[in-house]
């Protein structure tokens, strides 16, 4: 019964769906790339559109090759990606708010605004002028905090 | 975590001693390797239940977080994905001010980088004393904040509390 199953073939088609998947969706968050409105949902959704598709791909690579250490390469390729891109995006996404990158018109940014005003973020223009004063006030006020 | 650091490498380790053998009686491929070192690793995980209790009862839950995960991925990317296919825009941006349960430096990294992952969500920036974290939400329904609030501090803070208590 079981020498029957063409095993191959089972493993060809699984790892085809999950290549194909992943390809769409890097596709799909690329073309969002080019025509979403703002810098932040365009971040948002690059983000994971790159992270599922490379992990869809991978899994389906490590699947079609069936050898134990491929496998454990692209698990550990999946793992990591999966840690590192979202610091990545993260990191982007505080430096535009400090850069002042403007958010889209129909955004609701009532519950930052008031962060902004408290952390004199919303005057500075960029970072460079933002740290020249962090430093400018250090001075001033050593023992502060 | 130690013990599941521990356990892993016992587990990889005789794994790979047992397949480095000259005459195997099973093919050498990646579903038996998979296997027995899942096999392996099951079988430490209950012995654990005579030294370490609270290993025993944390791995399934951790399980259950990254399962949780991997379908909140999915359907994040499926709603993005249809929003960017179809001409009208469906999304309503938000910045949300979400006040943190979690204290230290590990949960609130877990925490970020999962709603980096999920839902529409991008979070932008911790405050300076780690108690609130800044999100962009794309997709706030019926312009309910609290609603979102909830839903993230049910779904994923919980678990990861569960997690680390």
């Amino acid at each position: 019964m079981l020498e029957n199953i063409d095993w191959l073939l089972i493993r060809e088609i699984i790892s085809c769906v999950l290549i194909l998947t992943g390809v769409l969706f890097m596709l799909i968050s690329t073309l969002g790339l080019l025509r979403l409105p703002d810098f932040y949902i365009r971040m948002s959704a690059i983000t994971k559109g790159t992270t599922l598709g490379l992990g869809l791909i991978l899994s389906g690579m490590g699947i079609y090759f069936n050898q134990p250490d491929i496998l454990l390469k692209v698990l550990a390729i999946i793992v990591f990606s999966f840690i590192t891109a979202p610091v990545a995006a993260h990191v982007v996404g505080r430096t535009a708010v400090q850069n002042k990158i403007p958010f889209w018109d129909r955004t609701k940014t009532k519950e930052l605004n008031e962060y902004l005003e408290q952390e004199n973020l919303g005057e500075h223009v960029n970072r460079d002028k933002y740290i020249e004063d962090l430093k400018k006030k250090k001075k001033n006020a050593p023992g502060n905090q | 975590m130690k013990t599941f650091v521990f356990h892993f490498i016992v587990a990889f380790t005789a794994t790979y001693l047992f397949f480095s053998q000259a005459d195997l009686p099973i093919p050498y491929n990646a579903e038996t390797t998979t296997a027995m070192f899942l096999g392996i690793l099951t079988l430490l995980w209950l012995s654990a239940l005579f030294y370490n209790k609270s290993y025993f009862r944390k791995l399934p839950k951790a399980i259950n977080l990254l399962l949780y995960f991997l379908k909140e991925l999915f359907l994040a990317n499926i709603k993005v994905a249809f929003d960017i296919v179809t001409p009208h825009y469906y999304m309503r941006p938000t910045i949300i001010a979400l006040p943190l349960t979690v204290k230290s430096d590990l949960e609130i990294t877990l925490l970020a980088n999962i709603i980096t992952l999920t839902p529409g969500t991008l979070s932008i920036d911790v405050r300076k004393d780690k108690k609130i974290l800044f999100l962009h939400a794309l997709y706030v329904k019926d312009d309910d904040i609290e609603q979102l609030k909830n839903y993230i501090k049910h779904g994923f803070e919980r678990r990861i509390l569960e997690l680390t208590a």
